[in-house]
């Protein structure tokens, strides 16, 4: 991966570090039934980075949001600077130095860059705001450490990457001493991620502690000094980097070893989905396309990989049926499509695995079979003059169930108790009962523990193997990777030409995500990163 | 010290009891908290409950009146329960209550000459295309403009309530009503006939539970139920299934605007026989309450339209010989719809804190 | 032709002018009220029921012996115990804001007849109190036309002018109005600066209520002198579509509130014009009318507050 060598941001040799800042000491939290932490002790020391390392649901995130004041803690204590903290109060958390840059940015889009900054930094019965001084500091932050923002333009008008250095300045305006970032590189493609790092050194070399959480093992590796690593709510190590191997990490944080998918190599068939020259208008929130073209067969898997923001979303709503193009066609088997319905597009045998399980993807409140045949409750064998035939839901149901491993609960529980795992699973097995001929899997693997997305992922080869065209969109570039026959890239609403697997590169694939034309890519480092 | 922050955590399993114990408990306590406002007016409190107690359910003629009270109230919570379900929020029974009884005024005051077994299913239909196209307005203005229906819905009450006005001032006017503003009685063949001699219960109540046993087997049995609940509970997971989510919406609205055009044909035919301006006392919103206190659920609302319903015949009478002022029943009533929302929030959720 | 002339000269009166400013008030106080709840993130339908009890709180504290200005805050402080009930059920609860207020609504309005009837058991028509006289402002009243309807008012419209100037540089120019506004933007960000959503979004909803409170109080404390069931008469209702049509903003909430009064001002007196022709109902119909028309009109626009009527629950998972 194209990142910063561990050597050039080694500060523990320009400045002793022993005194230390924060302490944690027995933390535990339940929620429910699940133990997100147990009795974790930590210590971070001064002008260290400290990663923290672990699965989606090893419990970073609900550790660092105790740490934070977002949760309290069941039992256990926190030290800053040697002082308890008091729980439960991100302002106490704030008033010791500590600073957090979420991983879903909190900023109100409406608001300038100065209002997010300065809010909450003055008392509330303030007659006044000086709002003076609030820009003059933050323009000061913004020079001191390389992380210039204008600020009057409103959030709505900023970069992702514009909008994280934000977060950060929120923090620094603050005075803040220790940093958390909650896997602040997940938004960024790999050559902003450089720039961050370099960030993050300035950060450092200012005299701030950073906590840094991450599920990427070579960005750790690449930016801290010392790894500890969770895995189910435990702490299960804590070395050195310098000591740390990679292997050894991948072990301690999964707890088994990944078997990477089975894939065979299959000559593709007759297209199944062709655009042509795609339009879509920004609307509605969505990010426009122009003029994309794409085609894919039977038994392909083609990837689309970007930043989020840039139209994937968009693509998917068009093959989904939830938006028009202005212009350009698009061809399933061969034939024009003019209705742009879902309820057309599942007709057409087109299969889909929606963004979002939660809000698109499966109604909370519903049944297993009630979600199972969302699609297709109104085939003859469901409906019947309006009548709903409940046996055959049932049974359907079952099969699912049973076919695809969703586990623990009875075709009659709400969905909502459900893990992601077991939702993913549901919705993948609806869309594969379907038998679909064109399969839209968008993010499949998003925020699944490792065995589930690796199930996931075996089930789309599978598909594949059968028959089907597949379009993964993916910000994951390891997914794209490894299930993928050819990926493209998409920026801006344009989407580059495709490349087979085998003769493109992450580092590559990077550039192209920020815009970057694929011939220029000759030297990496020669190119800095467009951060915007 | 540390400060305990208080935290809602969803409950995995919803045990059954508390379910039925939420109305129970809400009823309970709005009886606790309306006491001190009973004892304000100097009467003794258990004795003025007894007195609504006896008031409601002590003699044949005392239900009687609680149930030809609840009559229209089941319509209404039926009304809201519908449209509540789907997430759309008709505030507008009481208007299209009275666009019903006004259709019924215009049609069964002698224009139409026909059959009782005629006559009476043609004024339930018109009366439920008259509500129903009261909220075809709000739904088309939500779907198309987003226009947010709470608002337009009550703003829609008052206008009608205005044209009935205007109706009963001039066109409706009865001219053997001794220049008040009331309609001409609707005919006798028009009229739903009384359960019992010399007692008011109609069988507008039997129509009630009629319209709350379809409701049930519509939302439970059926594919357009299936649809209702499904864009009730989550629009965009309906419309990314393929589900024609406006259209369900316009059909839910239809729906409930119809049912609360009804309780005005019952009110007209079954109670009053001809329609004034008071026709009904907020029949509509109260319903939202008996909706709320049904969990929405179709055959709940005729329980909790007669637990209502008792409340208010009830304070009638209480108030007479208490020296209560009736009032105090629609406090109790709205009391018992917010004591009702946190009991449901606790069913769902168990409160933590930290 | 002599009404063609007439329906024009109602504009040359100065009494319109009057009536248009004196029926704005309580649009003021109530759209007012409503922009601060919603701006922080909460829709209040309890606006209703809180206007309703205002009205009869005020006037009744007078009654009983209170001055006017005491009244005045007795009114406002009834409005804030209604709002703070809002608050408790729609902010740590999380409950429908629609429901809750049309909750609050019903309370509050059966609330005060019950009241009104325990005091006053046998009174047919109310008692009348001795309302706030109109202040003349010296000098400034005397410009024609304007004169009249803006310097020679009630106090309590001074109050509602001043209200606005008030509650506009509260809302963009102190660290409570950044707080009101990011809680009702983004409640999440808000917490992460250490500001408490549950806090700010109460005190909100509370300070909002009073507002709408001296609104209805303005009705029988001024406007008229006696307390009768259904003054609020929908008023409530009109200021939830008047807070869209201002785009949540105070100084157009004046504006709105004011453009609906004078129309509603005019209607009347083209009702007198007109004479029977046409039934008076269908002129008080126009408020409604309009109110509805003004939603779709705004309809398009955007700028209302990103978070309005989502509860923020802490710590959800």
């Amino acid at each position: 991966m194209n990142v910063v060598k561990r050597s050039e941001i080694d500060i523990s040799e320009k400045k002793p570090a022993s005194e230390v800042v924060l302490r944690l000491r027995g933390i535990t939290k339940v929620f429910g039934s699940l133990v997100a932490n147990n009795d974790i002790s930590l210590e971070l020391k001064s002008g260290e980075v400290l990663a923290l390392l672990g699965e989606n649901g090893a419990g970073k995130t609900t550790l660092m949001n105790i740490l934070f004041g977002h949760y309290i803690a069941d039992s256990g204590s926190i030290e800053v600077f040697g002082r308890p903290i008091q729980q439960g109060s991100p302002h106490a958390a704030i008033e010791l130095g500590i600073g957090m840059v979420h991983q879903h940015f909190t900023l109100a889009d409406n608001l300038s860059v100065l209002d997010n900054v300065m809010l909450g930094t003055e008392p509330l019965w303030w007659f006044s705001s000086n709002r003076r001084a609030g820009r003059l500091k933050l323009e000061q932050l913004g020079e001191r450490f390389g992380l210039r923002v204008k600020p009057n333009a409103r959030v709505a008008e900023l970069s992702i990457g514009e909008r994280q250095r934000v977060e950060i300045l929120k923090a620094l305006y603050r005075n803040a001493q220790i940093l958390i970032l909650d896997e602040p590189t997940a938004v960024l493609t790999p050559q902003e991620t450089d720039t961050f790092f370099e960030t993050l050194k300035k950060l450092v070399s200012g005299g701030l502690s950073l906590i840094f959480i991450s599920h990427k093992m070579q960005e750790v590796l690449a930016i801290s000094d010392r790894v500890a690593v969770l895995n189910e709510g435990r702490l299960v190590s804590e070395l050195k980097t310098a000591d740390a191997s990679e292997t050894e990490l991948a072990q301690s944080m999964i707890g088994r070893s990944i078997e990477l998918p089975e894939r065979k190599t299959l000559k593709a068939g007759k297209p199944i989905l062709k655009l042509k020259s795609i339009t879509v208008m920004p609307e509605d929130g969505r990010s426009a396309l122009s003029s994309v073209s794409l085609d894919i067969c039977a038994r392909e898997i083609v990837g689309i990989a970007g930043v989020s923001g840039n139209g994937q979303s968009t693509i998917a709503d068009l093959i989904t049926g939830l938006v028009e193009p202005r212009s350009g066609t698009l061809e399933l088997h061969g034939e024009v499509v003019n209705n742009f319905s879902p309820r057309n597009m599942l007709q057409k045998k087109v299969g889909r695995i929606p963004e979002d399980r939660h809000s698109q993807g499966l109604i909370g409140d519903m049944t297993l079979a009630e979600n199972s045949i969302s699609e297709c409750y109104q085939d003859p064998q469901f409906s019947s003059y309006g009548w709903q035939n409940k046996l055959n839901c049932q049974s359907f149901a079952e099969n699912i169930v049973s076919k695809f491993d969703v586990r623990g609960y009875s075709p009659n529980s709400p969905v909502r108790l459900l893990s992601g795992g077991n939702m993913q699973k549901l919705i993948l097995g609806r869309v594969l009962s379907g038998n679909p001929q064109l399969i839209l899997a968008n993010q499949p693997g998003r925020g699944l523990d490792v065995g589930a997305a690796a199930y996931v992922h075996e089930q789309l080869l599978a598909a594949r193997e059968n028959g089907a065209a597949i379009l993964l969109i993916s910000e994951d570039l390891e997914e794209l990777l490894q299930i993928a026959d050819r990926i493209a890239v998409i920026h801006r609403g344009r989407l580059s030409e495709s490349y087979p697997r085998e003769s493109i590169s992450i580092s590559q694939l990077g550039l192209l995500m920020t815009g970057q034309q694929k011939k220029s890519i000759t030297n990496n480092h020669a190119i800095e990163a467009d951060a915007s | 010290m540390q400060l305990k922050q208080m935290r809602l955590e969803p409950r995995i399993r919803v045990p059954f009891v508390l379910v039925i114990l939420a109305p129970v408990v809400s009823i309970v306590a709005s009886f606790v908290l309306c006491a001190g406002l009973v004892a304000w007016s100097g009467a003794s409190i258990f004795e003025a409950y007894g007195l609504l107690l006896k008031g409601a359910l002590g003699s044949g003629f005392a239900l009687s009146e609680t149930f030809a009270r609840a009559t229209p109230l089941i319509f209404t919570g039926l009304a809201a329960a519908v449209a509540f379900k789907s997430r759309f929020w008709n505030i507008g029974a009481e208007g299209q209550l009275y666009a019903g009884a006004l259709i019924i005024t215009v049609l069964g005051t002698g224009m139409l000459d026909l059959h009782p077994g005629l006559i009476i299913p043609i004024l339930v239909i018109t009366s439920a295309v008259a509500g129903a196209l009261m909220l075809l307005g709000p739904v088309l203005l939500k779907i198309h403009f987003g226009v947010d229906e709470v608002v337009t819905t009550l703003l829609l009450n008052f206008i009608v309530l205005l044209l009935v006005s205007l109706l009963l001032e001039g066109p409706l006017k009865d001219p053997m009503g001794l220049g008040w503003p009331q309609a001409e009685p609707v005919t006798e063949a028009a009229e739903l006939p009384r359960l019992f001699q010399g007692l008011r219960l109609h069988a507008g109540l039997l129509l009630a539970l009629l319209f709350s046993f379809i409701m049930w087997i519509v939302s439970i049995r059926t594919t357009l139920g299936y649809e209702m609940r499904a864009v009730g509970f989550n629009q965009k997971a309906a419309r990314f299934a393929g589900m024609p989510v406006k259209r369900v919406m316009i059909i839910t609205a239809l729906i409930s605007g119809g049912i609360a055009g009804i309780a005005g044909f019952s009110e007209v035919a079954g109670m009053k026989g001809n329609l004034t301006l008071d026709l009904s006392p907020g029949f509509g919103y109260t319903g939202i309450v008996v909706a709320m206190l049904a969990q929405l659920h179709p055959l709940g609302v005729i329980i909790s339209a007669s637990f209502v319903a008792s409340i208010f015949v009830g304070a009638d009478a209480m108030s007479r010989s208490a020296g209560v002022p009736s009032y105090i029943a629609d406090v109790m009533v709205s009391v018992s719809l917010l004591c009702m929302l946190v009991s449901v929030l606790l069913v769902r959720f168990r409160i933590r804190w930290g | 032709m002599e009404t063609s002339i007439a329906w024009l000269e109602i504009f040359l009166n100065a009494s319109f002018w009057v009536a248009s400013v004196r029926i704005a008030t309580p649009l003021i106080f109530g759209t007012l009220g409503e922009v601060i709840c919603e701006r922080a993130g909460v829709l209040n339908l309890g606006i209703e029921g809180i206007m309703t009890i205002g009205a009869m709180a005020g006037w009744m504290a007078v009654y009983q012996g209170a001055g006017l200005w005491s009244g005045l805050f007795f009114a406002a402080a009834c409005g804030g115990i209604f709002g703070l009930l809002h608050a408790m059920l729609t902010v740590p609860l999380g409950l429908s804001q629609h429901v809750t207020g049309i909750g609050i609504t019903l309370l509050a309005t059966s609330l005060t007849s019950y009241v009104y009837r325990l005091i006053l058991p046998e009174v047919n028509s109310p008692p009348r109190i001795q309302a706030f006289e109109p202040l003349e402002i010296p000098g400034l009243s005397s410009i024609p036309l304007i004169g009249e309807a803006l310097f020679n008012q009630s106090p309590l419209t001074y109050f509602a002018f001043i209200s606005v100037v008030v509650v506009s540089y509260v809302l963009y120019r102190t660290p409570f109005g950044l707080a009101i506004q990011m809680v009702g933007e983004n409640p999440a960000a808000a917490e992460a600066q250490g500001v408490d959503v549950t806090v700010i979004r109460t005190v909100a909803v509370v300070c909002g209520s009073a507002f709408m409170a001296v609104g209805g109080a303005f009705l029988t404390m001024s406007a008229f002198n006696a307390f009768f069931f259904n003054m609020i008469n929908g008023r409530g209702w009109i200021c939830i579509a008047l807070v869209v049509f201002a785009s949540w903003r105070p100084g157009k909430a004046l504006l709105g509130a004011f453009l609906f009064a004078a129309f509603d001002a005019y209607q009347m007196r083209l009702q007198q014009l007109v004479g029977t022709e046409i039934p008076y109902q269908i002129f008080l119909m126009m408020p409604y009318v309009l109110s509805i028309l003004a939603l779709i009109v705004m309809s398009r626009r955007v700028g209302y507050p990103q978070a309005l009527m989502i509860p923020y629950r802490k710590g959800e998972r």
